[in-house]
């Protein structure tokens, strides 16, 4: 049990130091969109896009609130599938403590 | 992984329509199917269509200095089969491509392709190879996210390769050019999905047991083995 509950914050550790690693060691990196070097790559061969999105965000701060939108959706969603698992899981064993809980 | 907005000739964007529309119609069909026969999934689907919505609109950086996104997509292929994210992953796609003006409509059939149809693919391919060589769940779970990942990430790239064959080196040169801007950024996000695919799995074995054993990722149990108090 603790055995399982010490994975899981290894776990979790070790997704937070993949990405939190680059940012400590900072060698002067912008950290620039991969998408973006793409287009920037095809953009210098005299490539112009033939199509504009329908819909563009108008600015910086709006595109990354969308962003956090799709990903609070997401997170939401996913949030409220596994609490209720969770939940159905405990409401048929009363009796039990949620012991293997993580 | 999003090929942007008209940065994509024609032909080409005709044609990764053309090849990703049947995978996409099979995968309305087979979640349509799974929702009809077992309507007990529905929340699983929604954790996986969840899981690829959350990690694809997260960019994290990369110790190669640039940053990027992880796709999710290789969850939902361990659990339901690959089709089931063709229809969930370019729902993803459509959705960044209408409001976020990330990707887009011309190039929505190469992006599904690489994102919802050969990530999954090759999530669930490596899935059942290490399952089948002897491997637990788990691991077969961390190698199944990571290959998604990593396997749409080269697709794009090679997509791009096809469509803008480098001048002097022709098609290999651009493949290794798109291939140095994708794949080696993509490699510790990769590692990163594979461990948060872990940390669900691991959710999933205790909290949803009896869903694991009929999708088939778990064997059948034929009763509890915890003691009751």
């Amino acid at each position: 049990m603790t055995r399982r509950r010490l994975v899981t914050a290894l776990l979790v550790l070790a997704v937070l130091a993949l990405f939190a690693l680059p940012l400590l060691l900072d060698g002067g990196a912008e950290y620039a969109g991969t998408d973006g070097q793409a287009t920037a790559a095809i953009e210098e061969s005299g490539y112009r896009p033939w199509f504009e999105s329908v819909f563009s965000p108008s600015s910086a701060e709006v595109e990354s609130g969308l962003f956090a939108l799709q990903a609070a959706l997401g997170g939401g969603v996913l949030g409220y599938v596994l609490g209720r698992l969770r939940g159905r899981r405990q409401a048929a064993r009363p009796d039990q403590q949620p012991a293997d809980d993580t | 992984m999003h090929i942007a907005e008209g940065f994509l000739p024609a032909p080409h964007a005709i044609g990764w329509t053309v090849a990703a529309a049947p995978f996409v119609v099979h995968g309305a069909r087979a979640v349509a199917r799974e929702v009809r026969e077992h309507p007990e999934s529905t929340l699983l689907l929604g954790a996986a269509g969840a899981f690829t919505f959350v990690l694809s609109a997260i960019k994290l950086p990369s110790v190669f200095g640039s940053s990027s996104h992880p796709t999710g997509t290789g969850a939902g292929a361990v659990l339901f089969r690959p089709p089931v994210m063709a229809l969930l992953g370019t729902v993803v796609l459509l959705f960044q491509a209408l409001l976020l003006a990330h990707g887009g409509l011309t190039t929505l059939g190469a992006n599904a392709f690489a994102f919802a149809v050969v990530g999954p693919w090759a999530g669930y391919g490596a899935y059942r190879l290490t399952r089948a060589l002897g491997a637990g769940l788990l691991p077969g779970v961390f190698v199944a996210l990571a290959l998604a990942d990593l396997a749409t990430y080269v697709t794009t790239s090679l997509q791009l390769a096809l469509a803008f064959p480098d001048p002097a080196g022709g098609l290999a040169g651009a493949a290794v050019k798109f291939l140095g801007v994708f794949a080696l950024t993509q490699v510790p996000l990769a590692v990163g999905e594979g461990l948060l695919g872990v940390l669900l799995f691991r959710v999933l074995t205790v909290n949803a047991r009896p869903e694991l054993e009929r999708l088939g990722v778990l064997p059948p149990e034929p009763a509890p083995t915890e003691e009751r108090a």
